[in-house]
């Protein structure tokens, strides 16, 4: 066995070095918590939480666990992730494919966007948003409505809210949309490798999403209606909006700051993935013939595909990192929730700081485990 | 010679035609925003609403399809038609973004300049629709400073007009001083920078410590030019602090300042420190912190003991997968928990060992990115000079790895300059805290816009130029392979 002292040496003084730094914590927070008469453990996860939550997705109030106001937090958290990345992601794409505009305003537009929004600091925006542009909205009295449903108001947007009959017809015949879209994929993928002919794989995916569903109104009995917000005194100067679905300012803030933000670095990882494929590689595909279409589906997206996914997905998680900056304004996410209210409340500073962090942790290595996964599926085999 | 006209295809025969029908048709679109932007006159009213929105964009795009004729001769049409009217989806996007420029620019004016109040130094005066930056002027020194005391900001600017000057040292450098710049900006100066902000800006007794320090320093220069070269590694090893130790000790004792015959600095205690100034202590300091600790955790994670990597490894990814709000929650909360309870650390301090732990780790990241680019001939070579671990890295893998790097460390740079406001997490009010305490005051209420704005031009100003600095050292230090 090639056992070597000089090996083991260095290894032996980092590892000592960290357990001391370690036991030296564990013993102080020990002593320390003796000295206040805190005792160490998840019990109070059980207990009743005893605070309300402004906005939640599922059903809380005072009476629920700490466990479900964790829940509460974590909800609003992915909904604000969920929401953000979405538009981010169009805007970014947008941004990006106008940066490489050959159209000198377009250009130098997208440049100014990504310039101006990169350069000054998230939680400023967020600021920005909430307590200044958000404010001058008008009172709920005087909000004019948009398209005669939406009304924008200081105390949030006020959207009609869909209530479904046989919601679940409907929710099959997506999904049965999707299924089929995969299968005619893959049929397609066969046909094109052994007789090489060309299905418009896009064409029929359109198609089904909307005939599939469009079906279930016609035949599977599905209807829907809207409820329209309507506007209700409470008092001779207090007024707010009845029925639909209310966004409050926290929510739009924080979604319309992270997108702007956020949209600036996935435009430049879509801009450098396009970039990045070579020249060559379009001039080739159109020399034997391709349509620029089939240039841009066939060549050039598959490559900038895997140059712009690994970046972006890194602007995800760094979203929903950033997502966090809601306690700055109030919004009740995991962090404001958790680590805020239900730790003021319990003074369990290291178990609720250490559940947090946790939750955090497992959302970005779960996720870069996925990215991994996906890299290495993509990766060019090279012999 | 006039031939036959086809309107819906331009063509170069009859150039003059369409390009005069074409800019006159152009021309009177912008004008008629520009009219209706500038002087709110609408010249189109008699035309129905949605039509006389649209009017414009329809009169510019036709104008634009008229001049749109390949190779005219005219080079100016030319250079147009190829960077704002290649097309007719181009051209309208080009017309809808130049109308968007007019249309908005009255509005910004106006808020900005036109009808800004700059005047005075109360609330009166800002009756105006546009800004009140009087509001700005008359809380400028918080902005500035936070709550440090007005009669003592002199020591704040001083520090920082010292530090650029001792910062700017490499400019002016001789030949002969070049070698040593690496070990003055790496070691020296962010030592003369810690003495500067925590001694001299704090302030109290510890004035002192920093008075020490800056004698030692200085004699000890003095005298180091009289030493032999061969020793003058071990002189400055040694010499400087047996002199601070010696002076401290032994010469100026305790007792003077306690007696009153030396008179120190106020103190002036971290949590009344704040505003623009906070942000650039912090940053500065935590940008000196993480980056040693970055490029330790990233070699240790390319190391070949398995043991060091793992704990690299488990370092960066912790650090990496949480947000920084949490880390400094931790800070603020969990930290003092984990400390013996007579040892207290300054929430500023806490607050920057956090900052610069988390930046730590995505530094890692980045200087590992520049370890993996460079060829293994590189690592093969300084081995087969027969150079050990620390000398092949110092002297040739990380000077290369680094100028690789450039790029992503400004990057990482930039986002911690970003994420400064962050500390109000632990109570620290620096520019965005101190905007956010100025607008819950009941004397200035109502000017949370001006002040975000105000904020908004500082940091946007600071981060472009960062991020121009690096393009400019990437080009600098760009060699090819």
């Amino acid at each position: 066995m090639n056992f070597k002292l000089k090996d083991i040496v260095p290894q032996l003084i980092t590892v000592t070095a960290v357990v001391l730094v370690f036991g030296f914590f564990t013993y102080n927070a020990q002593i320390n918590m003796e000295n206040r008469g805190i005792d160490f453990g998840y019990g109070f996860l059980s207990q009743e939480s005893s605070f309300d939550v402004q906005f939640s997705l599922i059903e809380y109030d005072g009476s629920h666990s700490y466990l479900r106001a964790y829940l509460v937090g974590l909800l609003n958290t992915i909904l604000v992730s969920v929401i953000g990345i979405i538009i981010a992601t169009i805007l970014g794409v947008i941004v990006g494919v106008a940066r490489l505009s050959p159209n000198y305003l377009i250009n130098k537009f997208a440049a100014f966007y990504v310039e101006f929004f990169r350069n000054i600091p998230l939680l400023l925006q967020i600021f920005f948003w909430y307590f200044a542009a958000l404010r001058a909205l008008p009172l709920p009295q005087d909000a004019e409505a948009i398209f005669g449903v939406f009304f924008l108001t200081i105390k949030g947007l006020y959207v009609p809210a869909f209530i479904w009959q046989n919601f679940s017809v409907f929710f099959n015949s997506i999904v049965a949309a999707i299924i089929a879209i995969i299968v005619i994929r893959i049929y397609a993928k066969r046909v094109q490798e052994n007789q090489g002919k060309q299905i418009p794989v896009f064409l029929i995916s359109i198609g089904l999403i909307f005939i599939l569903p469009l079906l279930s109104f016609l035949i599977g009995g599905v209807g829907v209606s809207f409820e329209v917000p309507v506007l209700k005194q409470l008092a001779t100067t207090s007024f707010i909006y009845e029925g639909g679905v209310s966004l409050p300012p926290e929510l739009i803030a924080l979604t319309l700051s992270l997108s702007l933000y956020t949209a600036t670095f996935i435009a430049e990882c879509v801009r450098a993935g396009i970039q990045g494929v070579g020249k060559g590689q379009k001039e080739a595909a159109a020399s034997i013939g391709l349509t620029p279409n089939q240039v841009l589906k066939l060549v050039i997206m598959p490559q900038a595909l895997r140059i712009i996914i690994p970046p972006t997905t890194n602007q995800y998680l760094n979203l929903t990192k950033n997502s966090s900056l809601a306690a700055a304004i109030a919004y009740p996410d995991l962090v404001l929730v958790f680590a805020g209210t239900a730790l003021m409340q319990t003074g369990k500073a290291i178990e609720i700081v250490s559940i947090t962090m946790f939750t955090y942790l497992t959302l970005s290595i779960s996720i870069s485990l996925l990215m991994n996964w996906y890299n290495k599926k993509i990766a060019i085999q090279e012999k | 010679m006039m031939s036959k006209i086809n309107f819906l295809k331009p063509d170069k025969n009859n150039l003059n035609t369409f390009l005069y029908l074409g800019s006159f048709l152009f021309l009177i679109s912008v004008l008629d925003v520009f009219i209706n932007s500038f002087f709110s006159l609408n010249i189109t009213g008699f035309l129905p609403g949605f039509l006389s929105f649209l009017f414009p964009l329809i009169l510019g795009f036709i104008g634009l399809y008229f001049i749109r004729i390949e190779f005219s001769g005219i080079k100016q049409l030319d250079l147009l038609n190829k960077h704002i009217n290649t097309n007719n989806f181009n051209a309208v996007l080009s017309l809808l973004i130049i109308f968007v420029i007019i249309k908005s620019l009255p509005p910004i004016l106006s808020w900005f300049v036109i009808d800004a109040s700059f005047a005075g130094d109360t609330k009166d005066v800002c009756t105006g629709s546009g800004a009140c930056w009087t509001y700005i002027k008359v809380w400028m020194r918080r902005f500035m400073y936070g709550m440090y005391p007005n009669a003592e900001q002199w020591r704040i600017n001083l520090s920082f007009i010292a530090l650029v000057l001792m910062g700017s040292v490499g400019y002016f450098a001789t030949d002969r001083f070049k070698k040593y710049l690496t070990l003055y900006y790496v070691v020296i100066y962010p030592l003369i920078a810690f003495l500067f902000i925590f001694f001299f800006i704090s302030g109290g007794p510890v004035f002192f410590d920093f008075s020490y320090g800056i004698i030692a320093a200085i004699l000890s220069i003095i005298l180091g030019f009289f030493i032999p070269a061969k020793y003058k590694f071990y002189y400055f090893l040694i010499v400087p602090l047996a002199l601070y130790i010696t002076l401290k000790y032994f010469i100026f004792f305790e007792e003077y300042v306690e007696l009153g015959k030396l008179d120190g600095l106020n103190w002036v205690e971290t949590g009344a420190w704040g505003g623009l100034s906070l942000t650039f202590i912090i940053s500065f300091f935590c940008l000196i912190f993480c980056f040693p600790i970055g490029m330790a955790f990233a070699l240790g994670r390319r190391s070949n003991f398995p043991l060091i990597r793992y704990i690299s490894v488990g370092f960066i990814e912790f650090w990496r997968g949480v947000p920084l709000i949490t880390v400094l929650f931790m800070s603020a909360v969990m930290f003092p928990m984990f400390l013996p309870e007579d040892f207290f650390i300054d929430k500023l301090v806490r607050a920057i060992i956090a900052i610069s732990l988390f930046e730590a780790a995505y530094v890692a990241e980045v200087i590992r990115g520049g370890l993996q680019a460079l060829p293994r001939g590189q690592y093969e070579a300084a081995k087969s000079l027969g150079m050990g671990y620390w000398k092949m890295h110092i002297f040739v893998i990380l000077p290369q790895a680094l100028k690789l790097v450039i790029p992503g460390i400004a990057n990482t740079f930039l986002a911690l300059v970003k994420d400064t406001p962050l500390i109000f997490v632990v109570g620290l009010l620096e520019i965005v805290g101190m905007l956010n305490l100025a607008k819950t005051n009941p004397k200035w209420l109502g000017f949370a816009m001006e002040g975000y704005v105000f904020a908004a031009i500082i940091f946007w100003i600071i981060c472009y130029a960062m991020s121009k600095y690096s393009y400019n050292l990437e080009q600098k230090y760009k060699t090819d392979r």
